[in-house]
């Protein structure tokens, strides 16, 4: 747990009276205080390239009135440079007047442990594990030819601090660890990419050399792509494999069912609340309590307990994922998706463990059920325009299908989609729900923060393949 | 008020001799101070108001042939002292590395220019709404435009990069950036587009009322977009979509990308990679240009760099990691390009348009589509269709797909290049790319 007043000018007393004197005339507001530290060693080209540590400290100073947002942020934590956050903060709300909603709900429960992972191992070790992993894969023959490995690791500490002086605190790790391989056959190149990770220790991921796995999934992934064929380019059917590929999930509705989006009336979704948006039997949830998980929060970063929010009930549109400010004025309650990347940003209603549930249908069924179309098994990253719902999401790992049977690998390919009718065009649910590994980082509006996803094996009986193959 | 040089320069001395006196052999360290401010606006109303003022520094220690780095916001000397001690615990347990080294001496800039990169103008809050009223205003004439955004942003920037061979520079920079999204909507669909402008000047920032026109009509016109069909087809890149193909080139011909082998244009140097009257260059010193600079991030001095002449790859963009390790010279391009462009081609916009009786005209894409590593690309598209010159209606749900390396060679670019961005294109057309469709 950090003190952050205690090397500075300010006390922890006058920092209280700064942000009532601020918050009184406004409707909501806090300040946030962080403290990061972070690690990054990377293993490229056979020898360690890169060891960094990063400790960042700062405060971010938000007021709030109606529908206008004011902030500040500085990495000083002083008497002066809060007091000039202050002042700024009051003279863009000047004019408007509200009242403050001293209404924040209370947990207990934890989600991950207060540990600092980057302490809990030392360099050495980390060291020897990314030169045994360029040792592993480059022993797996001549074709491997460029192995990059990483370590991501991370401690922040965050304190909110709301007007009369209620405080609310949270401790976060995260850790990260991925791999990279490229390998050549008849002068062709292609990569493969893996990684692990969430809220613990590294060493929940890799003890008993785990990592082992990690290396020969990247592999299998490269390989199967140096025997990849151009894609298709047009209309058919896709089978999704489970677990990572749910980004579909993420940025085809996902993005749109956040409660900025629908406040504003620019997402495709903000008129379609209790209407029917999937097939039935899709059901999508977005969690932020599920122990250890990239995207879990005890709670976000505005103080809200996080919970876990059901988006589509059997095919019908139940809620969106809600901050204070865009829970307010849309006369609902904080869902405990207020993030932000850091004490730079503003607070967004963000996405935490995006999942759509299992249904009754086995994978084999699905392919069974495909003349012509592909099945996509591992993704690279998704985009989605939010005002159209067109989004795109590129496959890394991909086979033809034809008639019920699976094919030869396909190479990388963009599949495009529009966000509020593609899930009625699911036809089937597997049964074979999985979480992603534990990579995933969402961007929006500049900031990016660690995300989940999950989902079954799912049928989609129609989107447009980017192929070069007419 | 950004910190001074004189700051900057107590912090980076600071750190290079703590860093000496702890064992290291070699150092370098980077202090930036950056404040800016910007406004929103959304629905002609205010938004959001956001201050930032952030102060960074990052050192690199090195003891012989080992090296680590360390960053912080925290620059009290209680902090730094602590992280030094660090960064000299992790150097002294890294593996060495062979090509680990500062620059050489006699690549190290030796005199700063003014590019007139710095505008001493302070624009208050109450201007920028002003600005923003004005935009605004413009933006939501209409009334298919049922949504707007917009957002005035000031950065003023001072920085200090220091080594232990003795170098120490850095220079104050400006930028003002006015940009505004708007969405349209009718009985069929919801659209959205934006429009931008961004100076290092505040005086030669775009018309507010111009700029919020323009957001406005470029979004009225993807109203009621229709899906085409798979086929083979020529197609247009507006130039903000153009200049995205010159930065995944730019990516490619990275040295970082070419050492490790990891690159589709690796030894491809002096071989012709674009079609004949292509000429790309990197030019570091232009007056108030966006990519401007003295130095790259190293130090070493930037000359202009003819990149492509005549269709043929000439350089790499080297910092001096991977240009020991490749045997070249660092030109200067550590973080990369500065003012990256392509020279303008002789026909117009308007000839181009009518090079194809059919043609599709490419607004947007979305999706991280680009593989440097094969060359492919695949990415989601929005824009229009052209028939004998003219706009016909707009198109979306649809990709776009090819090979850079045989798109390279099939460009063909307007005369209508402008410096709007750091990296830009004149409108390019590009044959023989699939579309996929229905």
């Amino acid at each position: 747990m950090s003190n952050f007043f205690e090397k500075s000018d300010v006390s922890r007393k006058e920092a209280e009276s700064i942000i009532s004197d601020t918050l009184q005339k406004c409707d909501d507001g806090e300040l946030y205080l962080e403290n990061s530290k972070s690690e990054s060693i990377l293993l490229d080209d056979n020898k360690i390239k890169n060891s960094s540590y990063n400790s960042d400290l700062g405060f971010g100073f938000r007021a709030i009135s109606d529908e206008v947002v004011a902030y500040s942020h500085s990495n000083e934590i002083s008497k002066n440079s809060l007091k000039q956050s202050s002042e700024n903060l009051k003279s863009t709300l000047k004019s408007v007047k509200g009242t403050y909603n001293h209404e924040i709900p209370k947990s207990n429960k934890k989600y991950y442990d207060n540990i600092n992972p980057i302490e809990q191992k030392s360099l050495n070790e980390k060291i020897k594990i990314l030169n045994d992993v360029n040792d592993y894969l480059r022993s797996k023959g001549d074709k491997v030819k460029q192995v990059t490995a990483n370590f991501l690791g991370e401690q922040k500490s965050v304190e909110i601090i709301r007007s009369g002086g209620e405080t609310l605190s949270d401790v976060r790790p995260l850790v990260r660890f991925n791999v990279s391989v490229m390998v050549e056959k008849d002068g062709r190149k292609e990569t493969g990419v893996y990684g692990v990770g969430g809220r613990q220790s590294y060493d929940s991921y890799l003890k008993d050399e785990n990592w082992k796995s990690v290396c020969d999934e990247a592999l299998r992934i490269a390989s199967v792509n140096l025997e990849s064929k151009p894609a298709p380019a047009g209309e058919m059917k896709v089978v999704l494999g489970p677990g990572w590929p749910a980004i579909l999930i993420h940025e085809a509705v996902g993005h749109g069912l956040e409660g900025d989006f629908n406040r504003k009336k620019t997402s495709a979704f903000h008129n379609l609340m209790g209407q029917k948006v999937a097939s039935e039997g899709v059901t999508i949830i977005d969690d932020g309590t599920i122990d250890n998980r990239r995207g879990s929060l005890t709670i976000d970063d505005e103080g809200t307990p996080t919970e876990k929010t059901v988006l589509i009930e059997n095919g019908i549109l139940k809620n969106f994922m809600q901050d204070r400010l865009n829970a307010r004025l849309m006369k609902t309650r904080s869902t405990g998706s207020g993030r932000r990347e850091n004490y730079r940003h503003i607070v967004l209603p963000r996405m935490r463990n995006t999942m759509m549930l299992s249904g009754k249908q086995t994978q084999e069924e699905m392919i069974k059920a495909v003349d012509k179309g592909i099945f996509a098994v591992s993704f690279g990253g998704g985009q989605v325009d939010i005002t159209s719902g067109k989004f795109v999401f590129n496959c890394t790992e991909a086979y033809e299908i034809v008639n019920g049977k699976i094919g030869s690998p396909i190479k990388g390919a963009t599949l495009i989609g529009d966000g509020p009718s593609i899930l009625k065009e699911v036809s089937m649910v597997g049964n074979d729900m999985m979480m992603d590994p534990g990579i995933g980082t969402c961007g929006k509006a500049g900031q990016g923060v660690p995300v989940g996803v999950a989902q079954p094996s799912i049928l989609i009986n129609k989107m447009t393949v980017g192929g070069t193959k007419l | 008020m950004v910190k001074d040089q004189e700051f900057l320069e107590t912090k980076a001395s600071y750190c290079l001799s703590l860093a000496k006196k702890l064992g290291a052999t070699d150092s370098s360290v980077i202090v930036k101070n950056s404040i800016s401010e910007t406004v929103n606006f959304r629905n002609k109303k205010l938004d959001e108001s956001n201050r930032s003022d952030d102060l960074d520094l990052s050192i690199t220690t090195y003891i012989g042939k080992k090296k680590s780095s360390i960053s912080s916001s925290n620059l009290l000397n209680d902090n730094l002292n602590i992280l030094i001690e660090k960064c000299i615990e992790t150097t002294k347990n890294t593996p060495e590395d062979e090509f680990n080294s500062l620059p050489d001496r006699d690549l190290f800039a030796k005199e700063v220019k003014d590019l007139n990169l710095y505008d001493e103008t302070h624009i208050e809050n109450n201007q920028k709404i002003d600005y923003l009223k004005k935009l605004e205003a413009a933006a939501s004439n209409d009334k298919k435009i049922v949504n707007t955004e917009s957002s005035f942003t000031q950065n003023k920037s001072n920085f200090v990069l220091a080594n232990s061979e003795g170098f120490c520079d850095g220079y104050k920079t400006s930028s003002f950036t006015a940009s505004s999204v708007t969405v349209a909507k009718d009985e069929k669909s919801m659209e959205r587009d934006y429009e931008y402008s961004s100076k290092c000047f505040l005086k030669d920032l775009d018309d507010a009322d111009e700029l919020g026109k323009l957001a406005a009509s470029q979004t009225i016109r993807k109203l009621s977009p229709k899906k085409i069909g798979s086929e083979k087809i020529a197609i247009i890149f507006d130039k903000r979509i153009a200049k995205g193909v010159l930065s995944t080139f730019a990516s490619a011909i990275s040295s970082s990308a070419i050492s490790r082998g990891t690159s589709f244009l690796k030894d491809k140097v002096n071989q012709k990679i674009f079609s004949d009257k292509i000429n790309v260059f990197d030019k570091p010193d232009m007056l108030k240009g966006l990519g401007s600079r003295n130095f790259d991030s190293e130090g070493v001095k930037t000359d202009t760099l003819r990149l492509v002449d005549q269709g043929i790859l000439k350089h790499y963009l080297i910092d001096t990691y991977n240009g020991k390790k490749l045997n070249l010279k660092s030109n200067g391009r550590c973080g990369g390009t500065s003012n990256l462009y392509f020279e303008n081609g002789n026909i117009s916009f308007k000839d181009l348009l009518n090079l194809n009786s059919k043609s599709l005209y490419i607004t947007e894409t979305i999706g991280h589509g680009s593989n440097i590593v094969t060359g492919d690309y695949s990415v989601g598209a929005t824009g229009f269709l052209i028939e004998n010159g003219e706009f016909k209606y707009p198109i979306n749900e649809i990709t776009i797909a090819g090979n850079f390396k045989d798109m390279f060679q099939n460009i063909t670019l307007a005369n209508d290049l402008e410096f709007k961005y750091a990296t830009n294109s004149p409108t390019m057309l590009i044959e023989g790319m699939v579309v996929a469709g229905k």
